[in-house]
């Protein structure tokens, strides 16, 4: 066993003590509610700082072997263990789970509703996440994926917007349809796989291969997609993330849209490429299909909004395209050369931590101005950027990095994957830059409706962002523009994990 | 030094760093650090330069010095990013450096007491630093980050001003549109890079020694390398504001007129002419010659197309924005018919005499207070240092020959065309007559006759404005000795640029050229900017040609020049409503038909079958129970009345019980057979 198998339990389980420790301070102490929550949300972020320093970048990935692995019984008759490890796929999305759920709590610290069911809820969230990114076990992973879905309902449900209760049931409904086709397949494969759940051997074990597998390979395939595809959004199911988006708390749409959708692509990566290589393979032009049609889609519809918050979340159905767009070219078998399914791949894994930032960052944005204004209305604005230069600086930044400028890391995922892309169609390359272009137009409208022209007087007494609020950003920004201009720092990452997945696969 | 070039971008970087955080704190309101930091860029590139070019150092380096970093892994392989110095780049370094520095000290004065006066000059940094980078990368990813940078710094200036509407806007349609070009541009990165392997451009790995690759029949039965050159094109098209993407350009002039003298005139959209230069063996290496082709009536048309707007508008920068995008047009139309020399030549004079144009226009700016020509007049007296330079530079672009720059460049240019393409040389020399025209018609109009509005009080601009006016007249003068037809030290150093094949590519396509003075081009090419500039002498100083009486005849085709073809309106009708009419039906589609009618849809499906099945239950299900419970129950109620308790009662029933079972045990023995008939009725 690895020397460092007590790492990642510890990262998981802190935020759950913590959540209980949180729970046992009287409820009309704020500061002590707040200051523990955080205080603990930087166990994690440190000891993930720790992982990605000590992760070997050339070390064994998924799944021919697995660093700070830990695998210990749990419930044997099942063939179900405690089965925990991470790797160049996983690296990367832990720290930005501790850093998003830091960095919202910090954002949090103005929230006086209840403060103290939404701090431990908060902590509970980042345990459900963090459990799924490092799960090697299939009933470990969907009870993480399961448990991350609770606070967040709760989280939507009470501290939302005037929405909040359809929103948050909306999410709940619509994600549990994907978690039972989920785990129907889970199901299925445990008893196509030798009555295991361990991912690893699943993986290895070469499932659903040859023609008298393709009715049931087809159907665990798709159920797995739909779980999956649920959560990115993928277009059609993308439609519970704008109600989901607007109706919640700042902090919540930031872990929704920066760690919550990654589940979803990481499932991509984890298990739909890796143990159903072959389904995959058939069915890859479905998933760049769908893709592309995501971003132009999204692009458009997010051009008609008026709405700031929503108008990101469809942004994020936008910019998931392209993650999915990756993936799918990275699994197009024969269609592609290697390098360019590795190139597609490493884009796709950075255009996850780059929306995780930017968007995350976008999110956090629109909520401070929200409460300043108590609206969103982009109508409503116009001219900030005179009164509250801070605040437009970090709005124009997060924007132009959303839209995909070079030296930030939306750049390197895009060109990344478009590039890939090419190589097995140039046809859904040349649509999805019809996507860049539309996205560049409705991100600069978006500028511009709220930062430029004549100040509305409304806003004459508008405060700029406070140290809380640029503290909470300030990391997201230096993070995208460090790795945009460096992307060696976290590519040699995705890249190792890139080529296992795309050894996997023919 | 050469070793060092990369700090020559890297202090603009720093400054931008600086001022951005400090602000008012910083020396000069920051404008000293940016200034400072661009001076020493200035001094580095002159280091290089005279290294390069004088101290045997191209020699020694064998024309190119490249340097490369490790960048970005893909899967087993790398991909490198790094600068390299050659006579390409070192041109355009002495070029930006040149120009900016003398735009960033101009600017003092210019900007004085400006709110955002740091930000100016930090975002002039951030632009100088970008355009620095994009002329020394060795990399086209590497090319294309600074390209996108330098377009944001130009969209941040142009909508400086942003609380003016028309700045905002003009901010925004300048970034749009020339992402279009660039998403062309990317496209064509992608495929060089997935044909020939490499992203860089130089070394035996690298995309120039491997075009041989791209040498493919690809769609439309156009090989690859013209696929790749028209993609790459597009970016140029985009950023040098040429047919049908120049739209941005004269809206940019919304920004403050220094940055329109930088940016928008002498740098970065000669940005598009640097990369089809730099790109040249692309070019040169398509077989179909396609490209080319595409490259010289694009901007043979442009050249023409943005001169003959130019005559009609009265904002005096306008009237420079559209004469700027007809010269980038020269440029681009030079490229496109091997005057490879010619086209960057033409880059090279043009900054200083255009800088200066802008420059001397800002001049007027300041002093009157109006951008309105209408309103000018008789400045010549009231700003005679502005005149005097905007003159020198004015006869610069006419291209008077042998004592402006603009003239050694300009015949160049028509030099080659003459040669290689009669078409794009003839309307090169009506561009030229139309260019001295319309230039002459400024110069008359503003600097000429009596003021025409009395409440303007022109003066002459300060000091620390008008020394760079003078310095780039002097330039826009003496530049163009490097490229005389007798001693042409441009093209000796610029050609072997292409490395050894591709030179000599090139010069069998200009085989047979004759090199030096052509007497028949010189004719033209004089003959037509003398001609523009009588013509214009005539209308506009001395009135013999009475411009009202040739309007009616004429009136229609003035609207159309004046309103700049409509193009504006055009592509507001169809492009800009029609993506907005996309995404309102997009959204539509979103909301109608996949959220409310599938996914509300489902759900509400999902409830009616829920209180189907809930109706159900209560009606059968429980039903079931509720009748076995009442039959239960009524049956109880009923066998009570047998329960009374009385002894008499009990026995009663007893006997009778008896009596019953007595008889009917009897009757069965007795008269068995008298029951088969009703048991074979149910048998």
């Amino acid at each position: 066993m690895d020397p460092n198998c007590w790492i990642l339990p510890l990262i998981t389980f802190v935020p759950l003590v913590g959540a209980l420790i949180v729970m046992f301070i009287p409820k009309s102490n704020y500061s002590a509610i707040k200051a523990t929550s955080i205080g603990i949300s930087l166990i994690p972020l440190a000891l993930s700082v720790w992982v990605w320093f000590a992760y070997d970048r050339s070390g064994p990935q998924f799944p021919h072997g697995i660093q700070f692995g830990v695998d210990a019984p749990w419930i044997p008759s099942l063939g179900v263990s405690f089965a925990m490890g991470a790797d160049g796929l996983s690296v990367p999305l832990i720290f930005l789970t501790a850093l998003l759920t830091t960095l919202s709590l910090v954002y949090s610290l103005v929230i006086n509703e209840r403060p103290k069911e939404y701090f431990w809820m908060f902590l509970l969230l980042e345990t459900g996440m963090m459990g799924v990114f490092v799960s090697l076990d299939f009933v470990l992973f969907f009870v993480f994926w399961e448990v991350s879905l609770v606070p967040m309902y709760f989280l939507i449900g009470i501290w939302g917007g005037p929405k909040r209760e359809y929103a948050a049931i909306k999410f709940f409904l619509y994600t549990m349809v994907g978690s039972m086709a989920m785990l129907l397949a889970i199901l299925a494969m445990y008893f196509n796989g030798g009555r295991t759940f361990n991912m690893i051997e699943l993986a290895k074990a070469g499932l659903f291969v040859g023609p008298e597998y393709a009715t049931v390979g087809a159907l665990v395939f798709w159920g797995l997609f739909l779980g999956f595809a649920i959560k990115v959004p993928m277009f059609p199911f993308h439609t519970w993330l704008p109600d989901a988006h607007v109706e919640a708390p700042t902090a919540g749409s930031v872990i929704l849209a920066g760690v919550l959708l990654k589940m979803g692509t990481y499932g991509f990566m984890r298990v739909l490429m890796p143990m159903l290589p072959e389904q995959f393979e058939r069915y890859w032009w479905i998933i760049a299909v769908l893709s592309v049609v995501a971003i132009i889609y999204g692009a458009f519809v997010a051009m008609a909004q008026w709405d700031f918050k929503k108008l990101i979340a469809y942004s994020s159905v936008n910019h998931m395209g392209y993650v999915t767009l990756g993936c799918a070219v990275a699994g197009s078998g024969a269609m592609a050369s290697q390098s360019s399914k590795i190139l597609a791949l490493n884009g796709a894994q950075m255009q996850v931590f780059s929306h995780g930032l930017l968007t995350g960052a976008l999110f956090l944005l629109v909520g401070v101005i929200y409460e300043r204004a108590h609206t969103r209305m982009l109508t409503d604005f116009g001219g900030l950027g005179a009164r509250i230069p801070v605040y437009a600086g970090m709005l124009s930044f997060c924007s132009l990095g959303s839209l995909g400028l070079p030296g930030m890391t939306g750049f390197i995922a895009e060109l990344s994957v478009l590039t890939g892309t090419y190589n097995a169609s140039p046809l859904l390359t040349g649509l999805a830059l019809i996507g860049v272009v539309v996205t560049a137009a409705f991100m600069l409208w978006t500028i511009q409706r709220v930062l430029l022209g004549p100040l509305n007087p409304r806003w004459e007494k508008m405060p700029d962002a406070d140290t809380r609020e640029v503290s909470s950003v300030a990391p997201l920004m230096a993070l995208t523009l460090l790795f945009g201009v460096m992307p060696m720092l976290i590519l040699t990452i995705f890249n190792g994990a890139s080529q296992a997945i795309v050894g996997l696969m023919h | 030094m050469i070793e060092h070039a990369w700090l020559i971008p890297l202090l603009p970087v720093i400054a931008f760093g600086l001022v951005l955080l400090f602000g008012r704190k910083a020396p000069g309101n920051g404008a000293y650090v940016a200034i400072a930091a661009i001076c020493a860029s200035l001094a580095m590139s002159l280091a290089v330069a005279f290294q390069w070019f004088l101290g045997g150092a191209s020699a020694a380096h064998n024309g190119l010095y490249s340097v490369t970093i490790q960048w970005m892994p893909v899967g087993s392989q790398m991909i490198d990013m790094g600068f390299s110095i050659d006579a390409l780049s070192v041109v355009m370094l002495l070029v930006v450096t040149i120009v900016a520095s003398l735009v960033q000290i101009y600017s003092i004065g210019y900007m004085h007491g400006d709110p955002r006066y740091p930000r100016y000059f930090a975002y002039h940094s951030l632009f100088a630093a970008a355009m620095l980078t994009l002329v020394i990368a060795n990399n086209v990813v590497l090319m294309f980050m600074s390209w996108e940078l330098v377009g944001l710094t130009s969209y941040l200036l142009i909508g400086f001003w942003f609380e003016r509407p028309s700045a905002m806007r003009a901010a925004k349609k300048a970034f749009l549109v020339t992402r279009v070009g660039d998403v062309g541009f990317l496209a064509g990165i992608i495929l060089i890079y997935l044909k020939t392997g490499s992203l860089n451009l130089f070394g035996d790995a690298g995309v120039f020694e491997n075009l041989t690759r791209l040498d493919v029949i690809g769609p439309w039965g156009l090989p690859l390398t013209a696929i790749a050159g028209l993609l790459l094109f597009c970016g140029a098209v985009g950023k040098s504001a040429q047919f049908p993407l120049h739209v941005w350009l004269p809206d940019a002039m919304e920004g403050p007129t220094p940055v329109s003298a930088l940016i928008h005139a002498a740098t970065m959209v000669a940005a598009g002419v640097y990369l089809v230069a730099r790109m040249y063996p692309v070019y040169l290496a398509d077989s179909s010659g396609m490209a080319l082709q595409v490259v010289a009536y694009v901007g043979a048309f442009t050249a023409l197309f943005a001169a003959t707007i130019g005559i009609a508008q009265n904002d005096i920068k306008r009237v420079l924005a559209y004469s700027t995008v007809s010269q980038l047009g020269y440029m681009i139309m030079s490229l496109g018919v091997f005057g490879y020399v010619a086209g960057m030549f033409h880059l090279f004079t043009h900054a200083f005499f255009k800088a200066n144009l802008f420059l001397g226009s800002g001049s007027v700016i300041h002093g009157t207070g109006t951008q309105d020509i209408r309103e000018m007049g008789g400045l010549k007296k009231k700003m005679p240092w502005t005149y005097w330079t905007f003159l020198i530079s004015t006869l610069s672009l006419c291209g008077i020959p042998f004592v402006t720059a603009g003239g050694w460049s300009k015949e160049e240019i028509l030099a080659v065309a003459w040669h290689t393409n009669r078409v794009v040389f003839v309307v090169g020399v009506l561009g030229a007559f139309t260019t001295a025209f319309y230039m002459f018609r400024l110069v008359y109009k503003t600097f000429y006759g009596e003021p025409r509005k009395h409440d303007i009080h022109a003066h002459e601009s300060p000091r620390v404005m008008l020394v760079p006016l003078v310095i780039l007249a002097f330039l826009a003068i003496f530049a163009g000795y490097v490229g005389t037809p007798w001693a042409n030290v441009f093209e000796r150093n610029l050609v072997p640029v292409l490395g050894h094949h591709y030179e000599q590519v090139l010069e069998n396509k200009l085989a047979g050229m004759h090199h030096g003075f052509n007497l028949t081009v010189f004719l033209f090419a004089t003959g037509s900017a003398l001609l523009g500039i009588f013509m214009a002498t005539i209308i506009w100083l001395k009135p013999v040609l009475r411009i009202e009486k040739l309007e009616p005849s004429f009136g229609w085709l003035a609207k159309l020049v004046e309103n700049k073809y409509y193009i504006d309106e055009i592509y507001q009708a169809t492009i800009i409503r029609g993506l907005m009419a996309a995404a309102w039906l997009a959204f539509a589609f979103d909301k109608w038909v996949i959220d409310y009618a599938i996914v509300n849809g489902v759900g509400y499906l999902t409830r009616l079958a829920s209180d189907l099945w809930g109706w159900f239950d209560r009606t059968f299900v429980d039903g079931l129970v509720n009748i076995i419970g009442w039959i239960t129950k009524t049956t109880g109620s009923a066998l009570r009345y047998l329960q009374t308790g009385v002894a008499q009662h009990y026995i009663f029933l007893l006997v009778s019980a008896l009596v019953v079972i007595s008889l009917a045990v009897i009757a069965g023995h007795i008269r068995e057979e008298a029951w088969i008939p009703i048991a074979g009725f149910y048998r």
